[in-house]
């Protein structure tokens, strides 16, 4: 165990790099981020288009939100691959796709952990909003977003997690990242292939758990300024 | 000031509002009381369009209000509405409450904001409370900072729906005081209410409504000495004694 991980732990970690392109565990760390920082923005979006007042614009994104959530990531990753090339006539690399599909996937689920965060809240502090004049707008950005979100967190970091899993569906499109990279790993050993996955396995469990104690962390000290900033139904 | 022409209103197959004709004056105190159910939030909902219309019109100085192309925000922000449930943005002061509108509107810079915030809040009693959060204020406390929200826009027009139902007996008062002052001040304002004590006071008219329907408009003595119609007499006796004669 301790001569694999010698071996190989540089491979593990960064795949091929310098010598080739960045993979392994660096690649899964990219990829999740980068598609965490780009899904957050598309699903808060979306998620206040879906209660929007315009038709034009509720049903369309509507529509999309039905069809992804209906479909495996693996369906929407063949999609970006097979699919959006011959829309846009132009080769999209591995990483890029696998990009675009987890952006996609996930910041449909986050527009309905927005929509219900929104929605949750009660007619009562959208009447109270538009009854003073405020624009439909102005509501959502000064009185129900800023309580909403706070609201959202443990669905929020929930999503996240998934998003770390989800970028290992990467291998089905010969991306690099770390389960791709184990998998090597294990042909090239061949007798060990316990350990080989033993290790992938605890790498997802430390970067997934790490991130939902931190979660918890954050949800402490936000609910102890909540302590003089209590959410909304909370007993005067 | 409000004029209200055969104002029909359904929710699906049932009918909310039924034919309502209604004038109430410039300054006038009208307090609406009637069995819940009978429409009147309803009616006071349709005065800043948080309610649609199905068929009728209703009128603010001489403008119809629900037709195409009103600005529905510039109408809503000229009429103060108190909820039942005071609807305080809690992740906010009692203060931020009442500046958040005036300042996003661009009707007062934050400074002059804050300023007539803090002075509406000594109006209702909470100068010391301007700090603090909804859900540190008592629901006394709560409705009077809503109060204070309402009228950060200076608005001709105050609408009060059921304003101390929610509200634990003791903390009654304190509300109707401050509402008290407001009529007593020369404004316009229509009061959906149970609180028959208050509405003899204030009031200069009372409508009574049923099912939909405004069945009695009345002064507050002649409405509470004399009602005429069958409905609001049956009404009058039993908010006067809930457990019946026996």
């Amino acid at each position: 165990m301790l001569e694999l991980i010698d071996t190989y732990w540089l491979y593990f970690l960064v795949g091929q790099y310098p010598n080739g392109p960045l993979g392994g565990l660096a690649l899964t760390l990219a990829l999740a981020s980068l598609g965490l920082l780009l899904a957050m923005p598309l699903g808060l979006i979306l998620g206040v288009a879906r209660l929007s007042p315009w038709r034009a614009l509720r049903w369309p994104v509507t529509a999309l939100v039905f069809v992804v959530r209906g479909t495996p990531l693996l369906m929407v990753i063949f999609w970006a691959y097979f699919f959006l090339p011959t829309l846009t006539g132009a080769k999209t690399s591995q990483f890029g796709t696998m990009l675009i599909a987890l952006v996609i996937f996930d910041g449909v689920y986050l527009a309905e952990i927005v929509r219900a965060g929104i929605v949750g809240l009660g007619r009562g502090q959208v009447e109270a909003a538009r009854s003073l004049g405020l624009s439909h707008v102005q509501a959502l950005r000064h009185v129900l977003l800023p309580q909403a979100l706070r609201h959202m967190l443990p669905s929020l970091v929930n999503q996240f997690v998934s998003t770390i899993k989800e970028t290992s569906l990467g291998y089905i499109i010969g991306l690099s990242e770390v389960s791709f990279i184990a998998t090597q790993i294990n042909t090239q050993v061949f007798t060990k292939p316990t350990q080989v996955y033993l290790c992938l396995g605890l790498t997802y469990f430390l970067l997934c758990f790490g991130l939902s104690r931190f979660a918890y962390w954050v949800e402490a000290r936000v609910a102890a300024r909540g302590r003089r900033r209590p959410l909304a139904g909370a007993p005067a | 000031m409000i004029r209200f022409e055969h104002v029909n209103k359904w929710y699906g197959a049932y009918q909310a509002l039924v034919d309502v004709n209604e004038t109430i004056a410039k300054g006038e105190v009208v307090v609406l009381c009637g069995p819940s159910g009978s429409g009147k939030s309803t009616l006071i909902r349709t005065l800043n369009r948080l309610e649609p219309i199905e068929g009728g019109r209703i009128e603010i100085d001489g403008k119809d209000i629900h037709a195409p192309g009103t600005d529905v925000n510039a109408l809503r922000s000229r009429i103060g509405f108190v909820f039942q449930q005071f609807n305080l943005f809690p992740h906010m002061t009692a203060l931020q409450n009442c500046t958040l509108a005036p300042v996003r509107l661009g009707r007062l810079s934050p400074a002059q904001a804050d300023e007539q915030g803090r002075a509406l809040l000594e109006r209702v009693g909470l100068a010391h409370k301007a700090d603090a959060y909804p859900a540190e204020l008592s629901g006394g406390q709560q409705q009077r900072v809503a109060i204070a929200r309402a009228l950060a826009q200076k608005p001709p027009l105050m609408l009060f729906d059921e304003p101390t139902s929610a509200l634990d007996p003791e903390m009654v008062g304190e509300v109707l005081t401050v509402i008290r002052g407001l009529a007593s001040d020369g404004m316009t304002m229509i009061c959906v209410t149970h609180e028959m004590g208050f509405a003899r006071e204030v009031a200069d008219r009372v409508l009574f409504m049923d099912a939909g329907k405004v069945l009695e408009r009345a002064t507050p003595a002649d409405f509470f000495l004399r009602p005429q119609h069958p409905r609001a007499q049956q009404f009058l006796a039993d908010i006067r004694s809930p457990f019946g004669n026996g």
